[in-house]
Parts: C-alpha cells; sequence; structure tokens
C-alpha cells in the first residue's frame, strides 16, 4: 500500500479519534489515578451515553448536510413532559411508566418533523431554522416551569433506569451502545442509510435518482428530535427531576462530537462508530476536569479548544489537496 | 514570449505531464488539445503558477523563471479564466474586477479611476456590460467576459482560457470569439482549452496536442484535418466517431400532449417510440431542456398530458418516473448528477436501492450491489474502474458514466438524455454514442436533446426543433441535415439572423 492510501485509509477509518481516544484517556489515567475507579468509569460510560445518545442524531442531520441547534433545547422539553406526565399520574407503575416516556419521544419527534418540514418543503437554512426552534422550545419550557424543577418522577423510573444496573452497567449505557449499533448498521446497510449521504452528498443528483429528498429530510430532524427526547428521558431518571435548564451546551457539544468523530460539514460523510469515540473523548476529558476540579467555567474553554484542534489536525494531515 | 521546455510534473507517483515542450508567441492564439486527463489542465495551472513543475525550465520574455507561484504568474503578465470563475456573485461587476487591488486615494476608494479604467478594459475587448449590476444577475457569456476583463487589468500578455465556450450559446460564443480576435490583434497570447474541434480550426495558429502527459505534436491549424488531430488525441485512426444505428420504431412508448412549462414551454407535443432515437433541437435556453425535465417531474407542468407506455401519468416525480421505467441523465454533472464525496458504487447504484436484487425491506444487500454494478462499468468502459474512489476523482468523461450507469441498473426503456456529450473527450463520446446504440438497438426508446448538430444528425431517426419554448419543425430521416435544422433555429419572420 501505497503511503497515500494508507493516509486516506487511515482517515477514513477514523484513525485520529482513535489516536485522540487514546491519548485523551491515558493523559487522564497519569494525571488522576481516580479515574480508573470502577464507579468513575461507569459514571464516565453514563455520561458519554448522555452526549453519544443525541451526537447521532446530529450526525444524521449534518450528513445530509443540516445542523441541529435545537437539541439541547429538546432535552430539556422532554425531561420536563416525562416528569410532568408523572406526576400527573402519581400511581403509575410498571408499563403504564411507558406512557409519559412515549409523550416526551413524541414531542421530540415533533420538534424535529418541524424543523424537518421547514427546511425540505421551504429550503430555508438549516442553521436558522433549528436556531428558532431551540428558542421556541427553550422559552416553552423556561414559561411551563418557571424555571423551578418538576418533581414527582416515579421511583420505580429512577430506580430502573437512573440508578439501576444491568449486567452490572448503567441502562443508559446499554441503551447508547444500541442506538449506536443501530446507527451503524442504517449508515452501511440501508437504503435510507444511503439516502442520507446521497442527500448530504449532492441533493440535486439524489431527487434526480428518484430519492425523495424532502422525505430523507425530515427523517432526519426527526430522528434527531427522537434521539434528544430520548437522551431527555434518560437524564430525567438520573437526576430524578424534570429540569428546563439541562440542555444547556448539547447543541455544541454534539456538534463537537460530530465534527471530531469526522462528519463533514457540508455533509455527505461522516460515521457513527467515530462520533461515538469522538463522544466518549469528551466525556473523558469532562471527568477528567471534574476528578481535577478544574473550575466548570473552564469546561466550554477547553472543548472550544479541543474543537478546533480536531479540526486544524484533520487538515494538517489531510494535507492541502491540490486541485487536478 | 512563453517558453517551456522539458516540464515534468508527478502528483505522488503519478506523472502527469512527461517532458512536455510548449511555446506561446505573442499574438497568437495556442490551442491544446487532448482527452481528459491528458495532461492539458495540468499544464494551464503550471503556467498559472497553481503549482509547481518538477522538472524543466520555463522561461517567459526570455527570462529564466525558476518557479511560479500565482502571484509570480500573475507580475509576470499571466492571466488565467478556468471554468470555474473567481467572481462574488453579491458584488458588482466594478468592485469584482478590481476586488484585492482597489485603487484608492489616502483613505478612500478612488471610484472614478477605478471605473474609467473598467471602461477602458471592456473597450479594448470590444464588449459592454453595466458596471453596476451584480454579478449573480449576468449571463454566463458577461460573467466570462467580466473574468477576461478581471484577467486583462493588468495589461496581461498571456492569457489562458479553459472551455471558454462550455456552457454559452452560440450567440454569446460569437461574442467572445471577437473579444479574442480583439486581444490577439493587440498582442495577447492566448492558450487555449476546449473539446470543440470546429471552435479550434476558426481560431487557432497552432494546436498541440497531448496524450497521456505527453506531447504528441504541435502544428499549425491549416496544415492538419480533424481525422488528424482526432487520431493524434485518441492514438488511433477512429473508424468513425458516430456508429450506425438500425432504428426500427415501433410503438408510441411516451408522448406529451400539449405540455407546458410556466415561461420556459409552451404547448409542446412529441411522441417517442420505442426503438428510435428522437432528437430535441434548439438553441440554448429554448426550452428543450425544461421540457425534458418537465416529463421527467423536475418541472411543473401547467397545462397538457404526458403518456408513458399509453397510460396518462398524473402527477409525474422523479422516483414514479424511475419506476416505470424513464430514467433522465442531466446536463449539469456537477449540480444534479453526483454526489462528489461518495464512491462511485454509490452514485451508480442510487437510483437503484429500491430494486429487490439490492436490498429487501430497506436492508441493503452489500455484496449484491457490488457484483451488480460490474456489468454497466464494463460496458460502458469506466477508466480507472475503481468504483470505490470518490466519484470526484474521476475525469468528465468518466463521471459521466456513473451518471448513465445509473439507467443501466434497472429496467429502463425510455432514456432522456440532455447534452450527454458536454465537455467530454472524444473518447468517452464515441462510448457514450455506443451506448445508445445498443439501448436503442434492444428496443429502447431515447430522447436526446443536444446543442450538438452533428449528434443529432448521425444519431437521431427523427428530430423536433424548438425555438422559444415551441416546437417549430418536425425533421425526418434524410430530411435532418445541419442546414435544415438550423434555419428552424431563428424566426424566419424576423430574418435577423440566418444562419449560413
Amino acid at each position: 500500500m501505497s503511503p497515500d492510501t494508507l493516509r486516506r485509509r487511515f482517515l477514513e477509518t477514523g484513525g485520529i479519534v482513535i489516536l485522540l481516544l487514546v491519548a485523551v484517556a491515558a493523559a487522564a489515567a497519569i494525571v488522576e489515578p481516580r479515574f480508573l475507579n470502577r464507579l468513575n468509569i461507569l459514571n464516565v460510560l453514563r455520561n458519554f451515553s448522555f452526549l453519544a445518545v443525541p451526537a447521532i442524531g446530529q450526525m444524521i442531520v449534518m450528513t445530509t448536510g443540516g445542523f441541529d441547534l435545537s437539541v439541547g433545547a429538546t432535552v430539556a422539553l422532554a425531561s420536563v413532559v416525562t416528569a410532568a406526565a408523572m406526576a400527573a399520574m402519581p400511581d403509575a407503575h410498571g408499563l403504564q411508566l411507558l406512557v409519559p416516556v412515549a409523550l416526551a419521544l413524541a414531542s421530540g419527534a415533533c420538534v424535529g418533523l418541524v424543523n424537518g418540514t421547514l427546511v425540505a418543503r421551504l429550503s430555508l437554512s438549516p442553521f436558522m431554522v433549528t436556531l428558532a426552534s431551540l428558542s421556541i422550545v427553550a422559552g416553552l419550557t423556561l414559561y411551563y416551569t418557571q424555571g423551578i424543577p418538576i418533581y414527582g418522577v416515579s421511583d420505580a423510573f429512577v430506580y430502573a433506569i437512573g440508578r439501576g444496573q444491568v449486567l452490572g452497567l448503567p441502562p443508559a449505557l446499554l441503551l447508547a451502545i444500541v442506538v449506536i449499533a443501530i446507527a451503524i448498521i442504517l449508515q452501511r446497510r440501508t437504503a435510507l442509510g444511503r439516502h442520507f449521504y446521497a442527500v448530504g452528498g449532492n441533493v440535486g443528483a439524489a431527487r434526480l435518482s428518484g430519492v425523495r429528498t424532502h422525505r430523507v429530510l425530515i427523517t432526519a430532524y426527526v430522528l434527531s428530535g427522537l434521539l434528544a427526547a430520548l437522551t431527555g428521558v434518560l437524564i430525567t431518571a438520573r437526576i430524578g427531576s424534570g429540569q428546563s435548564t439541562i440542555g444547556g451546551t448539547l447543541g455544541l457539544e454534539t456538534i463537537a462530537a460530530a465534527v471530531i468523530g469526522g462528519v463533514s460539514l457540508r455533509g455527505g460523510s461522516g460515521r457513527a462508530e467515530n462520533v461515538a469515540m469522538a463522544a466518549l473523548c469528551l466525556a473523558i476529558i469532562a471527568n477528567a476536569m471534574n476528578l481535577t476540579q478544574i473550575d466548570s467555567k473552564f469546561q466550554t474553554l477547553v472543548l472550544g479548544s479541543v474543537l478546533i484542534g480536531a479540526l486544524a489536525f484533520d487538515r494538517i494531515v489531510q494535507g492541502r489537496r491540490a486541485n487536478v | 514570449m512563453l517558453e517551456l521546455t522539458g516540464i515534468t510534473k508527478r502528483f505522488g507517483g503519478v506523472v502527469a505531464l512527461d517532458g512536455v515542450d510548449f511555446t506561446l508567441l505573442s499574438g497568437e492564439l495556442h490551442a491544446l488539445l487532448g482527452e481528459n486527463g491528458a495532461g492539458k489542465s495540468t499544464l494551464i495551472n503550471l503556467i498559472a503558477g497553481t503549482y509547481g513543475w518538477t522538472e524543466g525550465s520555463c522561461r517567459i520574455d526570455g527570462q529564466t523563471v525558476s518557479a511560479l507561484t500565482p502571484q509570480k504568474s500573475r507580475d509576470a503578465g499571466v492571466a488565467a479564466v478556468f471554468q470555474e470563475f473567481s467572481l462574488v456573485p453579491d458584488l458588482t461587476v466594478e468592485e469584482n474586477l478590481f476586488l484585492g487591488r482597489e485603487i484608492k486615494g489616502r483613505l478612500f476608494l478612488n471610484r472614478r479611476a477605478m471605473r474609467a479604467r473598467a471602461e477602458e478594459r471592456f473597450r479594448d475587448i470590444g464588449f459592454h456590460v453595466e458596471l453596476d449590476s451584480k454579478i449573480e444577475t449576468l449571463t454566463r457569456a458577461q460573467k466570462q467576459m467580466v473574468e477576461i476583463a478581471k484577467g486583462m487589468l493588468s495589461d496581461a500578455k498571456i492569457l489562458i482560457l479553459d472551455e471558454p465556450t462550455a456552457s454559452l450559446t452560440d450567440g454569446e460564443a460569437e461574442k467572445l470569439f471577437a473579444a479574442i480576435a480583439g486581444l490577439k490583434a493587440r498582442g495577447v497570447g492566448i492558450i487555449y482549452v476546449s473539446h470543440r474541434m470546429a471552435e479550434i480550426r476558426r481560431l487557432a495558429d497552432r494546436v498541440t496536442v497531448l496524450r497521456g502527459g505527453r506531447k504528441i505534436d504541435t502544428v499549425a491549424i491549416a496544415a492538419a484535418s480533424d481525422a488528424t488531430l482526432i487520431e493524434m488525441m485518441v492514438g488511433q485512426p477512429v473508424e468513425r466517431l458516430y456508429p450506425s444505428i438500425s432504428q426500427r420504431p415501433a410503438e408510441i412508448v411516451l408522448a406529451t400532449r400539449g405540455i407546458s412549462v410556466s415561461g420556459t414551454v409552451s404547448d409542446a407535443s412529441i411522441v417517442v417510440r420505442a426503438g428510435e432515437i428522437v432528437g430535441l433541437a434548439g438553441l440554448v435556453g429554448c426550452g428543450r431542456s425544461e421540457l425534458c425535465r418537465a416529463v421527467f417531474g423536475l418541472e411543473r407542468v401547467t397545462s397538457g398530458e404526458i403518456e408513458l407506455h399509453g397510460a396518462v401519468v398524473r402527477a409525474p416525480a422523479p422516483h414514479s418516473m424511475l419506476r416505470a421505467g424513464l430514467c433522465y441523465y442531466p446536463a449539469d454533472r456537477g449540480a444534479e448528477g453526483l454526489a462528489l464525496s461518495r464512491p462511485g458504487r454509490e452514485n451508480v447504484t442510487m437510483a437503484a436501492l429500491d430494486d429487490p436484487r439490492l436490498s429487501r425491506g430497506g436492508l441493503l444487500k452489500s455484496w449484491r450491489e457490488r457484483r451488480a454494478i460490474a456489468a454497466p462499468l464494463k460496458t460502458l468502459g469506466l477508466r480507472p474502474m475503481a468504483p470505490e474512489r470518490a466519484a470526484s476523482s474521476f475525469s468528465g468523461g468518466n463521471q459521466q458514466k456513473l451518471v448513465l450507469a445509473r439507467g443501466l441498473m434497472r429496467p429502463v426503456s425510455v432514456h432522456i438524455f440532455d447534452e450527454p456529450t458536454v465537455g467530454i473527450d472524444v473518447g468517452a463520446k464515441s462510448e457514450v454514442y455506443r451506448l445508445m446504440k445498443s439501448l436503442v438497438e434492444n428496443g429502447a426508446a431515447i430522447l436526446l436533446s443536444s446543442s450538438e448538430l452533428p449528434e443529432l444528425v448521425h444519431l437521431a431517426n427523427r428530430v423536433h426543433v424548438m425555438r422559444e419554448g415551441r416546437i417549430v419543425a418536425e425533421l425526418k430521416a434524410d430530411g435532418i441535415t445541419e442546414a435544415s435544422v438550423l434555419r428552424h433555429y431563428f424566426d424566419a419572420q424576423t430574418g435577423a439572423t440566418e444562419a449560413a
């Protein structure tokens, strides 16, 4: 294999993310031995799940050539919907608990449906559409809760999903793994996955090939909304209340995970496994900073720096391509 | 004025140019001919300073130049106009001309001086464009002229034109040719890349033919026939570019009944039979392309009916038309043909993923996909035969093959080709024609919209001529000649532009 092919392979298979992941994990373990503590590892993996799930949704939208800035607001919306619905049906247990969860997921899907419809049918800029829906959804949840947490989340729900363990692992992690696995299959083995790439690669060519581009775009945003809502449900189970403030920086963080994971900002490329690894990197970095008691205000600063570093490194390794 | 000796350029292990000699005299138009991948664009990019050469030497005006950068090249008097324009759509003509080299007073821009200079340049090339119009409102020809004026702003002595007429109408091209004549008269040396033989014959003084990165020869245009030049390009005598096709028109498969598309097509009725090629002729902008697109469901039909296999199509849309066996191949490969960042394979199967051979219940059968594309790509002769490469890494002709392969991936009985050979080389052209031959002889119907008259004359069984959105004539068999088609291009009433 020539050096050129090797370099391409390396980039395509997400070699950079693997390197970054190893480096970050090693650094965290060296700087802070407590990092390797079993409970801490579980904690990292749980936080990883809360980032990886919405990041997969973000990746899908980005491969179609868009953005979903409303991810964070949708997480909060789902959290509030879950808690409010559970508080409204206090005696619910077992399967009945699925009703609040279903409502929460439906609310996320609705946000995605509106985003997707506006982007697809009216050809509005994804950036502006999701920025506006971020503002609307955040406004709604904040108005409804007045910023006060909603209690009354079912204990059974909290103990089973939020604090419980399945096979010694947090249920959120198992769910995240399922989501990632489905995303990998979606991208490699399904027509829909191929259509996401095609629409992001060249929407005109996709339409000419009989791809129903509107439907594909709307599906992408609905999936993103759905995964954001799922994240909201998981976080609610973890913290035991519905909160309008939890999504905060998730919009940026999911985009960061996607970009570090090699998703092109212009659409048409990106792989779920690399995005998941990038999310794990970010979760490790955040955890290491918490352990070493770095001021949380510095954390967004570090996030931004890692993002720029990853982009710069990627560009340098790729080299400036000659236009032949 | 420009002298390149033994220029070699390697990209990694690939030799793009191999010991090429090239000279340009003042006031001459020197055409570069060659198939895609022959090294033409590498050569002009070297001269424009886009990248350096690996071996060889270069002299400009007798001065040896060791290495060129875009800046050095510009300082040495080279101006290059590439196919992709370097104009900012939102700025005006004047702002674009002086972008990055504005004439300034101490504090503010000296607009009067810039305006005078710009007007002088446009006078020099004998073309007028309103200096205050925004670039996005201009036609392609006008943009081309602005690009040339921009190049000439700093009194360039060497002008590089890369396929300048690729998307111009005949009238626009005439204006460009007049401007070129003016520049030559002022002693500007012009390097001209084009695939259009007629144009080269008309404009060029000398021709250099490249093939596979080597220079085959430089000849005076008067001393070489078209056949000789094509033979030099292709490397073997072309028996015939156009295959002889036996047309056996059978039942009507596609019919439009008085269809209109707002602003572009009015009341157009055509029929296409199985086993024949029907040509659509007309100037660029006459509604040919819109008619084809309307049939495929890409333009909204305001009135009239489309009939496919005897059934009226209620709401034509690409996915349902494909399913019904009709495929449209777009004229603009960049905008509508290919997802360039994706592998060739995915581009080929993009239109066939719903085929049960390739997927079941939305799940793809990857190994079948790889096998299914092998035959169509072999038929088309994709080069290199590397479908896993990104579509962007193929040459124009081979990108076109990727687009055309789509129609071979599923049962298609009506093929609509919209300018299938624009910007592709002779070799790829003949492969496209051979594909059409085999499709038609196997009973498919072809609607061919083209601005290349020889193509229509040699391939079509019947030709519809369009003018200003209407079908104005139908020519059959022996009645199809370049002259007879051209006669219908222009309005007989005004008679202003009767072509010879």
